[in-house]
């Protein structure tokens, strides 16, 4: 996974980043992903739609949505609504929904 | 904005069927949204306390550009109280967003504790963490416990977590 990219995109708008990002550092240590991740801040609605940011946070590896956003969802600042594996809702992925998908990727 | 020890700002806003909801205090004020998860995720705690308190008044407030944000409408609020087969509170749109500012709201959900006087006394977060349910709002129901004790709330003010308010 030497040349995978990792994107986590954030809106400032949203606390759940930092979340975010440590469970996903965390996550790619315990997999033994030697990669750095790459912050990409979203300022404006227009970089939200050029972006197909559906909301903070979204993380991408190797360009591909770990949680893919349904076909309907809006392109815009805000935060992202996720579900944990056991319903909840949650403004950060599930751990195992990252873990799984940084697998798939490796 | 309000602190603790102020007088609360009465607001006169509508609720979900277009009826007045009359200010009255005791009250809890929150303010929430529908497309927030923070808020979301605290939701069922905090129906919970209204339910538990029922000589307390509890105010659902949503202050957000519905503009910008289409599911923080009306009737997107609406909708969703119809969905829920109604709310043990009355949930209002702010659509001036007057309420939010002169309570100095920050984020959904942001709650606030009214006494009988209409004093402030308490702000902030429900409990320490919107992932665990376990917690109960442990926050809000210790305020309203000493609250309707008669008692100084020993912790008045938390930092208040969710989304921030959707200002025009």
């Amino acid at each position: 996974m030497s040349h995978t990219a990792v994107e986590l995109l954030f809106w400032d708008g949203c606390p759940s980043h930092p979340e975010a990002l440590d469970q996903l550092d965390r996550i790619l240590r315990e997999e033994g992903v030697r990669t750095s991740v790459e912050l990409v801040e979203v300022t404006s609605d227009e970089q939200a739609q050029r972006e197909r940011f559906p909301g903070s946070p979204t993380i991408r590896i190797n360009g591909q949505d770990v949680i893919p956003p349904g076909d309907t969802e809006p392109f815009s600042l805000t935060c992202r609504v996720y579900r944990s594996r056991d319903g909840r809702v949650t403004p950060v992925p599930d751990p195992e929904d990252l873990r799984e998908a940084v697998r798939r990727a490796r | 904005m309000i602190a603790i020890g102020d007088t609360a700002p009465e607001f006169d806003l509508s609720d979900t069927d277009g009826e007045p909801a009359p200010f009255e205090t005791p009250a809890v004020v929150i303010f929430t949204c529908n497309h927030c998860p923070y808020a979301l995720a605290w939701h069922d705690r905090l129906m919970d306390v209204a339910r538990d308190y029922r000589d307390v008044y509890f105010y659902a407030i949503n202050p957000n550009d519905d503009e910008r944000y289409p599911a923080d409408s009306f009737e997107a609020m609406r909708e969703r109280v119809r969905r829920d087969e109604g709310w043990p509170m009355p949930y209002l749109r702010d659509g001036t967003q007057e309420v939010a500012r002169a309570y100095g709201a920050k984020t959904t959900p942001d709650v606030f504790v009214l006494d009988s006087n209409e004093v402030l006394r308490y702000r902030g977060a429900p409990d320490a963490d919107y992932n665990d349910p376990t917690l109960n709002a442990i926050w809000l129901r210790e305020a309203l416990d000493a609250m309707l004790a008669g008692e100084e709330v020993a912790r008045p003010e938390t930092e208040p977590v969710g989304c921030s308010v959707k200002w025009k």
